[in-house]
This record gives C-alpha cells, structure tokens and sequence, in this order.
C-alpha cells in the first residue's frame, strides 16, 4: 500500500515540529526540501506554466499515467522552490479526484501561514489551487 | 551628498524612545526596521493626538456652531499653516490635504491635464518615477490624445541632463518627476529640471514623497507649481496626504470631486465651487489624521532637517561602505548625491530569499520593483533588496543587518 496523502501530511507535520517554531530554521529546512526536488526538464519552463500570485517564478507541470497524476515544478527563489517542493511531496502519484478532494491542513500545523507571511501564504495558496485546477481537469477527462 | 556632512546633534537612544513600535521582537530578534521609504514609523506624540482628537474634540469641521466642532477645525487648520510653513508655501491655501502622493498626482493629472492638455502635447516624466508618478499621466494622456515622454538616466541612476534640451520642447505642457526616487535613493537636480520647464512654458509636478522627511523643501525657491507628498513617509500617519499647488494654477484648475465642503452654492441648476483649498477636498476630510500630522511636522522641525538629512547621510555612507566590502553585492542607484536609501542585489540570490532570511534574522527590508517596473527594466532587473533609513535607525543596527546579509549568503554558498 502506498502512503495516503493524510499520511505524508502527517509525516511532514511530525518532521517540522522538530524545528521549534523557529524561523530560520524552518525556512534551512524548506530550502533543504527544495534542493530535493527532482529537476524540472527546461522546455516544460514555459509560460503555460507559470502560477500567477506569486513574487518569484514558479512553474508547475502535471501530467497523468495510468490514471495517476505526476507533478513536475520548480522556481528561481529557493525558498518558494522547497515551499513547492513539499506540496510535490505530498500529493504526486495520487488520482486526479484524491487531490481534488484533499484538505491541505499540513499548512496551518506547520504554521507556514505564520511564518511564511501573508503575500508567501498567497503564493502558496496559488500553488495549490494550481494543482487543484490540473486535479479537475484530469478528473472530468477521465470520466 | 547634498546636504551638510556635519555631525549630527542628535540623542538618537532619546529619539528612538519615541517610536512604541521599535521595541519589540520580530521572530525571536529585535526588531530592526529597514523598510522607511515604504512607510516610516510614528512617535508616540502623533498617536496620542489621535486618541486624544477621538476623545476629546470629535466634530466636523467648518460648519458646527459648537465648542467641538470650533476646536477640531482650529486644530485641522493649524496643521494646514504647519504644512504651508514646512514647504515654505506662499500661503495655506495653497496646500490641499488628499489621501496620499498618489491621490495629489491623480488629481493634477485629472483635473490640470483634462483642461490643459490636448492632442499633440507632450507630458514629460522620468525613468525613475514610482507607478503612482506614471499611470495617472498614461491615462490621461490617452484621454487627451497627449503624448508620454522619459528623461533617461545613467549607469547610476542619475537622470541625463543633456538629454533634457531634446526633451523639453514647445510640446512640453507637463514635466513631472520625483524630488528623489523611493527605488535608488537618488536626489534630482529639481530646481535646473522646473527651470528648463519653465523655459518653454511647461508647468511642474514634483513627486516629493521620498523628499519630505529627509530633504528641505522650499517650494517657491524652487518654483515647483505642483508638489505631491505623504504624510505617512514623515512619522505622520497613513491615509493622508498633500497637494501644494501655485494659487492662479489652483484657481485655472477645474475641481476633481463634488460633494459637501467644495461648493459654494447649490441648486438644481447651477452650482458654484467653493475657494482654493475648499474646492479639491470634497466631502468629510481625515480630520483625525490631519490633526495628528501636525505634531510629525513639528517633531521633524524640533530635530531640524539639517540635523536629521546629516545623521541619515551618516548612517547611508557607513552601511554603503560596509555592504561594498560584502563579495557578490551589486549596489543598485550610485548616484552622487542620494537620500538614505541602499538598494542592491546579491549575485546568485534572488531578493525574495534574502528578504525572507533577512525578517528571519528580524531585519525588515522591502524586497521586489518598489513600484517601479520600468526603472527594473532600465538595469535588465526583477527587483532589489532595499534598506532604508529614518533618524531613529543607528549604526549598531546597520552592523546588525550586515552580518544577517553576509551570514545569509552563506547559507547559499554551501
Ligand atoms: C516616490 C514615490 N512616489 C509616490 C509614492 C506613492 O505614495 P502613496 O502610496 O503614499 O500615495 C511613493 C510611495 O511609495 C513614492 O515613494
């Protein structure tokens, strides 16, 4: 059984509550996450997509296989890259309609919305409604 | 730099008790308060004359006969005075209170420039300008079928006065631009630029929102026919602004809003407006914040501008000196002559991040375009990180963000 998107929230809650609610260390931990992120191919770096709202760049791709979807992104700041980063994370190789329904409650637990400010929850909060958008698109065509 | 590099006469440690909101801690570190061209800070005077406006002397102004209504518009027209005597206006009536620089702006382009300009004509700005200094005059320009030109500026961003004799024609019926730029910190060479304008005729708006608080302002020894500022970016508070403007020039311009205050008399058929300043303030004004304004005016008078423009210049040379010496820092804005502003970029590092370790480590800078999109256009940029200085700020701070910057780096070079 692979893990539920509920069980890697959980996980990435747990490993952040190890850092103290502190904000340096915090933000190390999410650059870290970013330089995890398996690299995004250059062609897909293109303007289709970008996620708007944000400061810095972002680009996020989705693709489907075997009725799973897989999410590529990236970003020109490090910390925005570790914040998509851990969004990758948590909901690639799910289905379309998982996704669609998940409740992204990791980012209140972790309190990114404290720590990464208004303007970053809102770059955040682009990102995922991004991928929830690639969520329904893939799930109406699979029907 | 522009103004007299004397030692400042300053008690800094008794000014910053002044300012309740520096003490405190910002993400487990006190707080060092970097972000002044965006908004600087309020003494508790200017706070108190809030509270004290709300409980103690609440009425509208200029038309209740009773003891409150008497006092709060003495009150809001002695700020008036203050402000005519800050810039040195010829008279109070020449100073009109808007919401911000962005509204005074607003307001000369829509009411001047839909009366006075016409197709053909030209609106001169410059590189530098903020958005609040460019949009109104695009639009307006489309309108009237005027057309929108740019003063260049060089490497440091400094605005090419040569340019200006190709520039500034019998077309030229606006020259607008800021008494110094909020993105690079750069003092413009004001009086040369109106007197060039005037020249052939052109009238001038200076955009003085960076000037007001660290620069003396004199507005007939420049001859500025307009002059747009905040009183937010002068210890004053948020929401309130002003628009100085030459009384025949006030007088040919149509009003820009209707409502109560600016009228004279009303009927169905007709209405007549009210005098300079009456006519452009509309409606209810920010009575509460008006009245506080007078005491950051008369908190920047007590210091004395000279003292506060040498101890910020002070402060601008020690940090510039210091970030200059830090590998991979390419300052933004060198221009020989700069109020205290230090924008710069990190090779390698996007301004985002740095702005992000930066608050980690409590140090508040602002981070991106400033408002100021073609000017990061000009330097094949997206942003800066920019520090800013106010006289409440100290040396010990600026070594505190110095070593937040380089220990920031750091983390980047793993
Ligand atoms: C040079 C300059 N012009 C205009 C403005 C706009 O001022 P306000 O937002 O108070 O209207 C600013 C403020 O950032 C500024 O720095």
């Amino acid at each position: 059984m692979s893990e539920t998107i509920n069980d890697i929230q959980n996980e990435i809650i747990e490993e952040f509550s190890m850092l103290d609610s502190d904000m340096e260390m915090t933000i190390e931990y999410v650059m870290e996450l970013g330089q995890q992120l398996p690299e995004m191919a250059e062609a897909l770096k293109n303007e289709d997509n970008i996620v708007k709202g944000c400061q810095s760049k972002v680009w996020l791709n989705a693709e489907t296989k075997d009725g799973k979807m897989y999410l590529e992104a990236d970003s020109n700041t490090a910390i925005t890259k570790g914040l998509v980063s851990i969004l990758v994370r948590i909901l690639n190789g799910h289905t379309p309609q998982e996704i669609l329904n998940a409740d992204l409650y990791f980012v209140d637990k972790i309190g990114l919305n404290r720590f990464i400010g208004t303007q970053r929850s809102n770059g955040l909060g682009a990102m995922m409604k991004q991928i929830k958008i690639y969520g329904l698109a893939y799930s109406a065509k699979a029907e | 730099m522009a103004q007299t590099l004397e030692k400042h006469t300053l008690d800094i440690q008794k000014i910053r008790a002044q300012f309740p909101v520096l003490h405190q801690e910002v993400n487990g570190k006190p707080l060092i308060y970097f972000d002044n061209a965006a908004t600087n800070q309020k003494p508790k005077r200017v706070i108190d004359a809030l509270v004290k406006y709300y409980e103690h002397d609440n009425a509208n102004i200029h038309r209740g006969a009773h003891a409150l209504a008497a006092r709060a518009t003495e009150a809001f027209e002695n700020t008036r005075v203050s402000v005519q005597k800050f810039i040195n206006a010829n008279e109070p009536e020449e100073i009109i209170f808007t919401k911000g620089t962005s509204e005074s702006i607003n307001l000369v382009a829509s009411s001047w420039g839909r009366k006075f300009l016409n197709p053909g004509d030209e609106v001169l700005i410059s590189t530098l300008e903020h958005h609040s200094n460019i949009v109104p005059w695009q639009m307006i320009c489309e309108e009237r079928g005027a057309e929108l030109k740019v003063m260049p500026i060089n490497e440091a961003g400094e605005i090419i006065i040569e340019a200006l004799d190709e520039l500034i024609t019998e077309k030229t019926k606006m020259v607008a631009f800021n008494h110094a730029s909020n993105s690079l910190g750069t003092i413009n060479p004001v009086k040369y630029i109106i007197d060039k304008a005037h020249a052939v005729g052109a009238k001038v708006l200076v955009d003085g929102a960076q000037a007001s608080s660290h620069l003396t302002v004199d507005v007939q020894a420049l001859n500025a026919d307009f002059y747009a500022f905040s009183a937010h970016k002068m210890y004053g508070p948020t929401g309130l602004g002003v628009l100085y403007g030459k009384r025949d020039i006030l007088e040919k311009t149509p009003p820009y809003q209707g409502g109560g205050e600016m009228i004279k008399e009303v009927s169905f058929d007709k209405t007549t407006y009210n005098d300079i300043p009456y006519k452009f303030e509309a409606g209810t004004p920010d009575i509460a914040n008006v009245i506080a304004f007078n005491e950051a005016i008369l908190f920047i008078n007590e210091l004395g501008k000279e003292n506060i423009a040498a101890y910020e210049n002070e402060l601008l040379a020690y940090a510039t000196d210091k970030i200059a010496q830090i590998e991979g820092v390419r300052l933004i804005g060198t221009a020989k002559e700069k109020v205290s502003v230090l924008s710069f970029e990190v090779e390698g590092i996007h301004h985002f991040d740095l702005g992000m370790w930066l608050d980690a480590k409590g140090v508040a800078v602002r981070t991106g375009h400033h408002c100021t999109q073609p000017l990061m256009d000009h330097y094949c940029i997206e942003g800066t990180v920019r520090a800013s200085f106010s006289v409440y700020n100290t040396v010990e701070e600026i070594d505190a963000f110095i070593e937040a910057l380089k220990s920031t780096i750091s983390k980047f070079k793993k």
